[in-house]
C-alpha cells in the first residue's frame, strides 16, 4: 500500500490577516509645503542637519588643537571661507530655531501642576530661556577671557 | 522592524537628551567660532589660551557630550525626516543604520580626539 504524504507541521502555517481594503489617499512628496505649520514642522526636523554641521566643525577644530598652532591658523583660515561663513549664518537660524521651538514644546511635553492648577506655558518655558542665556554667557566669557 | 521598536523608548531618550545639550550649548559656539572670530566682530583666542581651556578633564567632557548627545539627536530627527518628509519608508533598515551608525562613529572620533588632547 503506498504510503500517503501527511502534511508536516514542521513550519508555522501562513495566516493572511483579513481586513477590508483600506482607504489610504495617496500623499505627495510636497505634503508639507504650503501649509506654514506643515511647514514649520519639516523646518524644524531639517534643523537637525546643521546639528551635525556643527558637530563636524567642533570635531574638526578639536583636530586642528591637537595638530598644534599651525594647524589650528589653518582651521581659522578655512572658517573665514565666505561659503563656509554662509553655510554658519544659516545654521546659526535653523539652531536658534530648534532651540525655540525645543524650549516652548517643554510645557506640552511636560506640564508643571502647582496646587492643583496647570502653569502657564510661559512659565514653564521661561526657565529653560534664563538657563540658556546664563550658559551662553559663562561659555562666552569662558573662551573670550 | 519589531527589534527596533522595542528600543524605541533607549533612542527616544538620546534624542531628547541631545536635543537640550544642541538647544543650550551650541547657539553661543556656533556663533564665536562660526561667525563672530570669522568675521572678525570679535577678537578669536589664541592657540595657547583655547589649549589651557582643553587640558581640563572638565572641559573635555563636556566637549564629548555636546559632539555625542546631538549627533544622536540628529541621527533620531533626520531618519524621520527621510520617512515621513521624503516618504522614503522602503530603506527603512539602511537609513537606520546609516544614521545611527553617522552617530557611533562621530562619537567614538570625538572620544579618540579628546582622549589624549594637549
Amino acid at each position: 500500500m503506498p504510503a500517503v504524504k501527511q502534511p508536516t507541521m514542521k513550519s508555522a502555517p501562513q495566516y493572511t490577516e483579513f481586513h477590508p481594503r483600506w482607504y489610504r489617499p495617496r500623499v505627495s512628496v510636497y505634503w508639507w509645503m504650503g501649509e506654514w505649520h506643515y511647514l514649520k514642522f519639516i523646518l524644524r526636523e531639517l534643523s537637525s542637519v546643521f546639528v551635525a554641521v556643527f558637530v563636524v566643525e567642533t570635531l574638526m577644530l578639536i583636530s586642528a588643537l591637537r595638530g598644534g598652532p599651525e594647524a589650528y591658523a589653518h582651521f581659522q583660515q578655512s572658517m573665514r571661507n565666505p561659503l563656509v561663513v554662509v553655510l554658519n549664518l544659516v545654521s546659526f537660524f535653523f539652531i536658534v530655531f530648534h532651540t525655540i521651538t525645543w524650549f516652548n514644546l517643554a510645557p506640552s511635553a511636560m506640564p508643571v501642576r502647582l496646587g492643583g492648577r496647570r502653569l502657564p506655558d510661559v512659565l514653564v518655558a521661561a526657565p529653560s530661556y534664563v538657563a540658556w542665556l546664563v550658559i551662553s554667557v559663562f561659555i562666552g566669557w569662558l573662551v573670550l577671557r | 522592524m519589531a527589534k527596533h521598536e522595542s528600543n524605541e523608548a533607549f533612542f527616544w531618550m538620546l534624542f531628547s537628551a541631545g536635543g537640550v545639550v544642541a538647544a543650550i550649548f551650541i547657539p553661543v559656539h556656533l556663533f564665536l567660532f562660526g561667525l563672530a572670530f570669522p568675521l572678525g566682530w570679535m577678537q578669536a583666542p589664541t592657540y595657547n589660551n583655547l589649549m589651557s581651556l582643553v587640558r581640563m578633564p572638565l572641559v573635555r567632557i563636556y566637549l564629548f557630550v555636546l559632539c555625542s548627545l546631538p549627533l544622536f539627536h540628529w541621527a533620531h530627527r533626520f531618519r524621520y525626516t527621510l520617512y515621513d518628509g521624503l516618504k522614503v519608508k522602503h530603506l527603512n533598515e539602511v537609513i537606520f543604520v546609516l544614521c545611527y551608525g553617522g552617530a557611533v562613529v562621530g562619537t567614538v572620533v570625538a572620544a579618540y580626539l579628546l582622549w589624549n588632547i594637549g
